[in-house]
């Protein structure tokens, strides 16, 4: 299991290294840097000496290969490097803008998990047909729905025409309920999609049959036999999942004015900011990879079979 | 086992070897394409109604791409100022903008730009992932082992920030925007290629095909590809939805193409300022949107179930 575990965190490690090269060599790529649209402006009236003065303390004109080792070694020490646009160092932007990011995140997702649960067992449990059919398509739909359109429409129906959530300064869990219905709808598509396929597939197992027989009801069944084998694959998703959410968020922020990661993403992009844009992609990278690498190690606990099958292998 | 199948010594072995490996013979060409399209004809009508549907949502948004002055007899960038923000009538379908522009003729006219967005980032994933993926499906092992490493660094990135990198890169723009979407999916389908090529590649008749003298190349252009390239082609549709969300993203984050012009994310940008005065601005084209999306996604359900 040590073996197991050290392998693992070994490739963790590998990717997320390979993660920040990639980024580095995709931002730095750069024809002007953001040090050079700042302060060039003329309104700065910077002479040509200054300017080359900033660009030494800023390292814009290090070599290349330099450059990489300097950032890489300063990650190690938590320095992201310094936000032009801000003017504070890229840490401290992101400590400011992480938090309210990773609470909308956690929000749409417990949504996106609660609506999912629920129209993949409501499918299972209706004895309707054209309901079930009504709810099997519901996903397809979700997943189709651009995340800025939920956002407006939600804004328009809810604030606008029934008046019940006000469009300036709601308070502050009150502004939070129609970004998490926008951001949860789209992300609770796939899961609901994996849902639905592991309940029809578990419900055709023998072990269910025998349950049956036995003279469990539809309800037993599907509470006790079909739960938990089809809710464990869905596992594997949550690394995938939270890219969704991320890339949501970068959304839904911008449509409703919050503040955050998201909307700090699109500052950096619109300033050219590569600095900030560059330890989003990377810090983004490492949330995945260790949300990978948690569901790796926690997936033969929860399943025992795949633990017998691990034990078996040579 | 193993054995018996190099040498043919094994009668039954030998048998299915030569039977898969003639269907590719092409005497059987037009026997075949006969039996094909008589069997399509007739399958057309037990067609699930949702897959029709599909299919005319986008051969209608294709021909407003290519003849949007047919669908509607206004101007999708001037209008008349009196005829500001009307809501739906049948003389304006729905509705004018803040600048009495008509916005079925916007939608209609956007379409060029959306699909063509759409289609350059389709083709542009497609034809490198595939590349990729059948070069390391085909190449040695740790060739592969180093591209598919690769392909996993770059999915443990989201794609819309992968994307923004590479507008960042490249600057703002209707172009850059749709190299941007496709740049991002070809992961995916150098994945999805490269295990197709793998399981091709331990097919009976391919092997048949290296033991009648087949080179490699010629193998894999003649048996592998056509054969991956199914599964491919229903990702291609899939991705073709999914590039359509992505561009009106882009467009509505206003990285696409600038404003006069009607591409889909930008209208639903515009009307965000009268939301309260005009529900139409936004609403009409997201919902057309989510058409497209839908069935791009129907069809290529429909696509990789026939497959299997």
């Amino acid at each position: 299991m040590s073996k197991h575990l050290i392998s693992h965190l070994f490739q963790s490690v590998l990717t997320l290294w390979a993660a920040f090269t990639i980024a580095f060599v995709l931002l730095q790529a750069l024809p002007g840097d953001a040090v050079l649209i700042k302060f060039l402006a003329s309104d700065f009236g910077l002479t040509p000496e200054q300017i080359t003065e900033l660009q030494q303390t800023y390292g814009v004109n290090l070599p290349l290969w330099q450059k990489y080792f300097h950032e890489l070694g300063a990650i190690f020490t938590g320095n992201l490097g310094f936000s032009v646009q801000a003017g504070l160092p890229v840490s401290q932007v992101i400590a400011t803008n992480l938090p309210p990011t990773l609470l909308l995140a956690s929000l749409g997702f417990t949504a996106a998990i609660v609506l999912a649960l629920s129209v993949a067992f409501l499918s299972a449990f209706t004895c309707f047909s054209w309901l079930r059919q009504a709810l099997h398509a519901l996903p397809s739909l979700f997943v189709s729905v651009p995340v800025f359109w939920l956002g407006i429409v939600l804004i328009q129906i809810v604030s606008f025409q029934l008046g019940l959530i006000p469009v300036i300064n709601p308070g502050h869990w009150e502004g939070l309920i129609l970004p998490t219905i926008a951001l949860a709808i789209p992300i609770s598509a796939p899961i609901a999609q994996i849902l639905i396929r592991n309940i029809e597939a578990t419900l055709l197992l023998p072990h269910v049959a025998v349950a049956r027989a036995k003279g469990a009801s539809h309800v037993w069944v599907l509470w006790h036999h079909v739960a938990r084998n089809a809710v464990l694959p869905t596992l594997t998703m949550a690394g995938l999942l939270f890219g969704e959410l991320l890339a949501g968020a970068v959304v839904t922020e911008t449509v409703f004015g919050l503040s955050g990661l998201g909307s700090l993403t699109q500052q950096a992009v619109n300033n050219q900011d590569t600095a900030v844009l560059k330890a989003i992609v990377i810090i983004s990278a490492a949330i995945f990879i260790t949300i990978n690498l948690i569901v790796d190690l926690l997936y033969p606990i929860l399943d025992p079979r795949l633990r017998v099958a691990q034990e078996a292998r040579p | 086992m193993s054995p018996t199948r190099h040498t043919h010594s094994h009668p039954t072995q030998a048998a299915t070897i030569s039977v898969s490996a003639n269907e590719h013979l092409p005497h059987k060409a037009i026997h075949t394409v006969h039996f094909w399209l008589g069997k399509r004809l007739s399958t057309l009508r037990q067609w699930p109604i949702s897959l029709l549907l599909s299919w005319l949502v986008i051969a209608v948004v294709i021909s407003w791409a290519f003849i949007p002055g047919l669908f509607t007899a206004y101007d999708p960038l001037t209008g008349i100022g009196k005829f500001k923000l009307q809501p739906p009538s049948w003389v304006h379908l729905l509705g004018t903008d803040a600048l009495g522009r008509d916005v079925y003729a916007r939608i209609v006219y956007g379409a060029s730009h959306s699909l063509s967005g759409a289609f350059v980032a389709v083709g542009l994933g497609l034809t490198v992932g595939t590349l990729l993926g059948l070069f390391a499906g085909s190449a040695g092992r740790k060739t592969d082992t180093f591209i598919m490493r690769l392909v996993d660094v770059i999915l443990s990135i989201p794609s819309l920030l992968l994307s923004l990198s590479i507008i960042v890169i490249l600057g703002f723009g209707t172009v850059t925007a749709a190299i941007a979407v496709g740049a991002a999916s070809i992961a995916s389908f150098a994945r999805l290629s490269r295990s197709e090529v793998l399981r091709v590649r331990n097919t009976d008749y391919v092997e048949a095909a290296f033991g009648s003298g087949g080179t490699f190349l010629n193998v894999l252009w003649r048996h592998v590809l056509p054969n991956a390239l199914t599964s491919v082609i229903a990702l291609a549709a899939l991705q073709f939805g999914t590039a359509i969300l992505a561009l009106s993203t882009l467009g509505f984050l206003g990285y696409g193409a600038p404003p006069p012009t009607p591409e889909w994310g930008l209208l639903i940008a515009e009307g965000r300022n009268y939301l309260a005065r005009a529900w139409w601005l936004t609403t009409a084209p997201g919902i057309v949107v989510i058409m497209v999306v839908i069935s791009a996604n129907r069809i290529s359900h429909a696509l990789s179930e026939r497959r299997s």
